[in-house]
């Protein structure tokens, strides 16, 4: 019973994180029809925001020292600038070009962000001691779970329902559900595109920041290459749920988290160190069963 | 007054020209009927006005600036309100959320509501559906919707495309009383594309016949509809096929 209890928070905390991934990446397709391989960078770039440039092996802690009640709000302004930013100096160029265009643009923008951080901070790995007591366990139901995986459940699901409220309650909300499902029609309505767009990024900027600091508590080291791999199962997610479906995405985040980690524990051992082969072809039969993602939005149709 | 001034426009989609040198002036008040057989450019004009399509030549004026190379969103905001072809209702918005789109950039919230309540009073459907949908809705509620929805932004012209297009006689008749009630009540000005020539005859009003992407003909609606001229231009001959 306790272990299947610790199954089932691995399998959320995993989850959570692929879930605010996958979010961030929908929430700019769906207004954009752009796929934002840059997401990635935008959490390493979150992570190295908090250190003060340096070469050393040694992390030298900058704005990681601030309180949390500061630190974290200004790591989200710095996800969120420099999301917009991108989308101000970057995407608004090539905003009526084909979705292909795009997506190269925002490899590369992904390439001048890490090389960034690369010539700044070197391509070493340093270490951060950031909220390191939160890696205590507590104990739920007999299980001992440790405090930060239950500090990023708790965190992702309010972010989800802070972000449902904001999409269904707020004029800004409305604004960008109607621009995601047809752009067009939205700005004849007097929806300013702009606008719509740069709160994508923001929201997005943030969400990345999010993880971003979830990543770096629980690896506890701050590398130019952490937010590759989550960008990648971040944006299999969005595939799989259904490009531009909010809740698709979410869903196939936690999908995803669950299936690894059950994969884990189930796969015999000396199977075990292939488990991404696993969890990928799971990823194939899913596709191979709905092509277009599990939740296919009305939006998916092609667009004038 | 001249509310809009569409000059000499031309607009092409990649090596197809769709408009050649297109000319209309609108004045406040007035119903101006857009007819013309399927290819002949009725769309894409109306296109063209609301900013969705940039004109490679000619001008647009609207209420006396000049809005060609505009975004869609700055014309919305001047007044001009368009109910594009195909019923854009956004199916995974509810009907309420829909009607509410167009109030965004309006500032008379008080008026904004009382229009809201003049939207559900012609189309009672969408009252008792109002927390629905959009997409569960049928063709000619859609239809509803989005004529309801451009009512709402409040506009000085309202620009229909195939307003007749899946709705009912019944209600065919009701969208254009109502749409002339506003004309007489709160003086909107109509621009209406239809591909029959029938309707215009029935409400008057002027009428132009759009042949090739450009204007072949104008004059008084009734008066045109019931001319041999209106036969030729849609057939390539006379009624008595000479």
């Amino acid at each position: 019973m306790t272990e299947i209890l610790q199954v089932v928070f691995d399998a959320l905390s995993l989850g959570s994180l692929y879930a605010l991934g996958a979010l961030g990446i929908a929430l700019i397709f769906g207004v954009m029809r752009l796929v934002n391989f840059a997401h990635g960078d935008t959490m390493a770039f979150c992570v190295f925001a908090m250190l003060w440039p340096s070469v050393d092996a040694a992390a030298i802690v900058f704005a990681g020292n601030l309180p949390a009640w500061l630190l974290i709000p200004f790591i989200l302004a710095v996800g969120a600038g420099l999301s917009v930013l991108s989308e101000i100096i970057v995407f608004r160029r090539f905003r009526n070009t084909n979705p292909a265009t795009m997506m190269i643009a925002s490899f590369a923008l992904g390439f001048v962000i890490r090389y960034f951080l690369l010539m700044l901070y070197s391509s070493r790995p340093k270490s951060i001691d950031l909220w390191s007591n939160l890696g205590l366990p507590v104990e739920i139901l007999g299980a001992r779970i440790p405090l930060l995986q239950v500090i990023t459940i708790v965190t992702a699901i309010a972010i989800l329902i802070a972000l449902t409220f904001f999409l269904k309650r707020t004029r800004f909300g409305l604004e960008m559900r109607a621009a995601a499902e047809n752009f067009t029609m939205a700005r004849m309505l007097g929806v300013r595109a702009n606008r719509v767009i740069m709160l994508a990024f923001a929201l997005s900027g943030m969400l990345a920041a999010a993880v971003a600091l979830i990543l770096v508590t629980q690896t506890g080291t701050a590398d130019i290459q952490m937010g590759g791999n989550i960008m990648l199962i971040a944006f299999i997610a969005t595939v799989i749920g259904g490009l531009g479906s909010l809740p698709g995405a979410v869903f196939a985040g936690f999908l995803i988290g669950a299936i690894a980690t059950v994969m884990q524990v189930v796969l015999p051992p000396e199977a075990r160190p292939f488990r991404d082969a696993f969890v990928y072809a799971a990823v194939i039969a899913t596709l191979i069963w709905r092509p277009n993602g599990i939740f296919m939005p009305k939006s998916a149709k092609q667009r004038v | 007054m001249t509310l809009l001034s569409v000059n000499d426009i031309t607009v092409r989609y990649g090596r197809l020209t769709a408009l050649r040198g297109a000319s209309l002036t609108l004045n406040e008040g007035e119903i101006l009927f857009v007819t013309g057989p399927n290819g002949a450019g009725k769309s894409t004009l109306m296109k063209a006005i609301a900013g969705v399509v940039k004109p490679v030549g000619g001008s647009i004026a609207f209420r006396g600036e000049t809005i060609s190379g505009r975004s869609p969103e700055d014309i919305a905001r001047m007044g001009f309100s368009m109910v594009p072809e195909g019923r854009e209702v956004f199916g995974s918005l509810t009907i309420e959320e829909n009607l509410r789109l167009g109030i965004g950039m309006r500032a008379d919230r008080d008026q904004a509501a009382r229009d809201l309540e003049m939207v559900y009073s012609i189309f009672p459907v969408l009252l008792s559906r109002r927390h629905q949908h959009a997409g569960a809705l049928s063709g000619g509620q859609q239809q509803m919707l989005v004529i309801g929805r451009a009512l709402m932004a409040g506009p000085k012209l309202i620009a229909i495309d195939e307003p007749s297009l899946g709705l009912a006689p019944k209600v065919i008749d009701d969208v254009y009383q109502t749409l002339v009630k506003l004309r007489d009540t709160i003086g909107l000005t109509l621009l209406i594309v239809e591909q029959s020539a029938t309707r215009a005859k029935l409400t008057g009003g002027r009428m132009i016949l759009m042949r090739s992407g450009e204007v072949a003909l104008e004059g008084d609606a009734r008066e045109l509809a019931s001319s041999d001229a209106l036969k030729q231009a849609y057939f390539g001959y006379g009624e008595h096929g000479k």
